[in-house]
């Protein structure tokens, strides 16, 4: 299993019209590995990730998924169903609007419960039981189980979304932006927080992020985009403490000293 | 009523339906489209099993229209005369054990039906998953990927919030272990008859213009949890006017000083129980 990527894309491009939002991007995803992909709003970041992702097609370049058992899937030639199945079991995908990922009218526990339930659990204790560990593992009292998220504070639905996510323990997920629209101290404890459970389960990651904090914090390699290219990849530590590329340079001292 | 076609449609309307219906036979639990037409009354008092009714029925057929279980109530008479008058040579009937067609709103009768006989049932709503993903694109794909994860979530919520499967009528059945299917709003109690029935059932929805259907002998499995099974509902009582303990009943109020009685929504099923009960004294 370790002999190869668990996600490897190559030559990944989609067009918008005239616009090549994503212009021949190849990169390999190790398991167990954080990769950042940051660059400014409109350099494709997020529409790379749904590529990557299977949620949307590309126009040329191939998305290879390497199985638990070793074999290798081709993530935009596989069928729906194998691709749902996928989605709801071995991956998962924390949207950057908790809304998008929840569903408020539906208490948190069964939020929780739902990816659960559609892999087959029928047991409603065991259901239940395991919904209430994974509250308290994102630091939401038990107690609120059967409050909807709408009565929820943001950074509470955030992390609701995490525990929905996690909860069928995926090898890969996808983060769009986690901590975007979050005040700054939730964030820190958001942050913190996915980093112990990322290494805690051992999940691979593509985290988009136009935080240069957030992926300093959480990755260990970083990719940056620009007008729908690569233009600079490394570990993040020498990527952000010694850019080479002008655009990565101008980036990294953008960024405002606390 | 002369001029109008045997049982009101068109042959070539009849025939459309019936085509729809063999999809419908030939997967279970499948919503099949069809060309739904307008009918001589309005949507909501069951267009879709009348047409059903009508592609169907033939001239030595014996038909019982019931309401809510009773023959004799608007829907059921209106109906019923409307096919004594376009359909000549057609009997009807109130009794179960002699019809060999039962068009039926929101109930199974309590005689248990018979190979050979006909059910078909008026649905106001085909889609059990309406209420939980509005778009009908998505329902389709989630029917035909038979991922029915998100109404497991339902049931889910339904015990967290009041300690059981709550629906007392229209809970979703699995057919034939593929697709999800709405039983139409037959109370809960109702359910268990449609497992393996000897029966055709056939559902119309004619706002919604959708088809399905249970061929005899099909399984149908009411959906549950392993530790928290479907328990069919029923009133704690017995029938006032037969006494019959294991039927469903109706709670009719008799006076404003808060008396109420039970008594058996299905007419046909009291009548003959209080006639042998008479006979036998």
């Amino acid at each position: 299993m370790s002999d190869g990527p668990i996600l490897s894309a190559r030559d990944v491009s989609i067009a918008f019209g005239a616009v090549r939002a994503v212009d021949g991007v190849s990169l390999d995803l190790w398991p167990g590995e954080v990769l950042a992909i940051v660059g400014e709003s409109g350099s494709g970041k997020s529409t790379l990730l749904r590529l990557l992702a299977g949620e949307a097609r590309p126009d040329a370049g191939t998305v290879l998924y390497r199985d638990p058992s070793g074999a290798t899937l081709d993530v935009h030639g596989m069928g729906e169903p194998a691709r749902r199945r996928l989605a709801r079991t071995e991956w998962g995908f924390v949207h950057q609007d908790p809304r998008d990922g929840l569903r408020l009218a539906v208490s948190a526990g069964g939020n929780v419960g739902e990816r659960l339930m559609a892999s087959g659990a029928r047991h409603y204790g065991d259901i239940r039981a395991e919904a209430a560990r994974w509250l308290e593992r994102v630091e939401i009292p038990a107690a609120r189980i059967d409050d909807a998220p709408r009565l929820f504070s943001g950074g509470m639905r955030q992390r609701l979304q995490i525990a929905r996510t996690l909860v069928t323990r995926p090898r890969l997920v996808f983060m769009d932006e986690p901590t975007g629209g979050l005040d700054v101290s939730v964030q820190a404890r958001l942050l913190d927080m996915i980093r112990a459970l990322v290494a805690d389960l051992g999940i691979a990651v593509i985290l988009v992020t136009h935080d240069i904090a957030a992926a300093r914090l959480l990755a260990h390699r970083l990719v940056v985009m620009r007008h729908g290219r690569v233009v600079e990849e490394g570990l993040t530590d020498r990527v952000l403490d010694d850019p080479r590329h002008p655009y990565t340079q101008l980036l990294v001292s953008s960024v405002l000293a606390a | 009523m002369s001029g109008y076609n045997f049982a009101y449609l068109d042959e070539a309307t009849k025939r459309m339906i019936r085509r729809a219906l063999l999809k419908a036979v030939a997967v279970p639990g499948h919503q099949v489209p069809f060309g739904s037409r307008e009918m001589p009354l309005p949507y909501g008092w069951g267009t879709g099993g009348i047409q059903v009714t009508a592609s169907v029925i033939g001239a030595d057929d014996t038909l019982k229209v019931i309401d809510q279980g009773a023959d004799d109530t608007t829907n059921a008479v209106s109906i019923r005369r409307f096919f004594a008058r376009v359909a000549p040579g057609l009997r009807t009937t109130e009794r179960t054990a002699e019809a060999t067609v039962i068009q039926t709103r929101h109930r199974i009768p309590e005689t248990p039906l018979r190979e050979g006989q006909v059910l078909v049932y008026q649905v106001p709503q085909p889609e059990p998953l309406f209420r939980l993903e509005p778009r009908r694109a998505e329902t389709r794909r989630l029917h035909a990927l038979a991922d029915y994860g998100l109404m497991q979530v339902k049931l889910y919520e339904d015990i967290a919030r009041h300690g059981r499967v709550g629906s007392s009528y229209d809970h979703p059945v699995m057919v034939n272990g593929r697709y999800l299917m709405s039983p139409s709003p037959i109370p809960s109690f109702d359910n268990p008859k449609m497992h393996r029935s000897a029966a055709l059932q056939l559902f119309g929805a004619g706002r919604e213009r959708r088809l399905y259907a249970v061929p005899p002998y099909t399984e149908v499995r009411s959906l549950d949890f392993e530790d928290h099974p479907f328990v069919p509902l029923r009133a704690n009582g017995r029938c006032s006017l037969c006494g019959a303990g294991d039927s469903y009943l109706d709670e009719v109020v008799t006076d404003d000083r808060g008396g109420r009685i039970f008594v058996c929504s299905d007419t046909d099923f009291c009548t003959e129980r209080q006639t042998m009960r008479e006979a036998a004294e």
